[in-house]
């Protein structure tokens, strides 16, 4: 199983992910400058954190654009894995992989925390290593990260189980008050229908050494080197 | 033949979009003393020359650049104005 990560000018947490797929997992990892085109070798797409073309107009506008792009578009359609973190995440709504807008934080600032997260289903490859409903803890960094979409769209992400992580209280409990950045039904990551592409604003790759006080998120990995492998 | 055009375009933040940035700007304007002013909304100004056959053909090129790059149709309207530049 292969990873390949991302990086636009303005990445700035592509080698963070690396060290967790190929430092920590020993896993092959290749890092793709967005304008490669050729990545028929790759099993998982990562799109990293970061400021992608200095997050200018939009976070994530720009980079649609990119040569790479196509190319990611064609492996998410051929059923392959996707993986947007943060600027991935508002990447993958710009091109429209994933539904909806990551627009500015609620209360204007830019957050930089560890928050918890729950976990809403576990039958995806992505969450296959925790139980159902259970509470993470991830960092999470970013000005625009108030998860936006209309009714419709919202109604149908609930409707087909495609919110996997909500931002929630200790004890699991979803409210405004556990919900950083004002997301929509405190919405922290979503999957596409089929479940092949992932975006979340947190992040799960600064959670995966036990060295660094968290590692709630190295079971995503793991699960999906199971799934994979 | 081509001509050459200036185009004037507003990016602005769908109703139902909140725009908290707006609203701390509002709250600027009335410690300013300005006490009714409200609904303060926050939008873009881009402008820009392109070629073009005629007005429409600039239009139609407006439109794809705006519905897929300066503007998010999920979150943001767009309006534009142009005109022609006459070369000296």
């Amino acid at each position: 199983m292969k990873f390949g990560i991302i990086v636009f000018p303005g990445s700035n947490c592509d080698r963070d992910m690396a060290t967790v797929t190929q430092g920590i997992l020993n896993l092959p990892t290749r890092m793709v400058w967005h304008q490669d085109t050729d990545i028929n070798d790759l099993d998982v797409v990562v799109i990293p954190g970061g400021f992608s073309y200095g997050d200018y107009l939009r976070c994530g506008a720009i980079a649609q654009f990119s040569p790479v792009m196509n190319s990611i578009i064609e492996h998410a359609k051929a059923g392959k894995y996707v993986f947007g973190v943060c600027n991935g995440f508002q990447i993958l709504t710009e091109v429209g992989l994933l539904p909806g807008a990551l627009i500015r934080n609620r209360d204007l600032h830019f957050i930089c925390d560890r928050v918890r997260v729950r976990v809403e289903r576990n039958d995806l490859i992505w969450t296959r290593k925790y139980s159902k409903q259970q509470v993470v803890t991830y960092p999470i960094a970013h000005g625009e990260g108030r998860y936006f979409a209309d009714e419709d769209t919202l109604k149908a992400l609930e409707e087909n189980n495609q919110v996997l992580f909500r931002y929630c209280s200790a004890r699991g409990e979803i409210n405004e008050e556990h919900n950083p950045n004002g997301s929509l039904n405190s919405i922290a990551g979503i999957v596409n229908q089929q479940g092949n592409i992932l975006g979340m604003m947190p992040h799960p790759e600064r959670a995966s050494d036990a060295a660094i006080g968290i590692n709630d998120g190295l079971a995503m990995f793991e699960g999906l080197v199971m799934a994979i492998a | 033949m081509a001509n050459n055009y200036h185009a004037r375009i507003y990016v602005t933040l769908r109703s139902s979009v909140l725009d908290p940035a707006g609203t701390a700007v509002e709250s600027g304007i009335k410690q300013m003393g300005y006490s009714g002013v409200e609904g303060v909304r926050i939008g873009k100004y881009i402008e820009m020359k392109l070629t073009a056959e005629d007005e429409t053909d600039a239009k139609t090129q407006l439109d794809r650049i705006c519905d897929r790059l300066l503007a998010n149709p999920v979150i943001e309207n767009y309006c534009f104005e142009i005109d022609r530049l006459v070369s000296g």
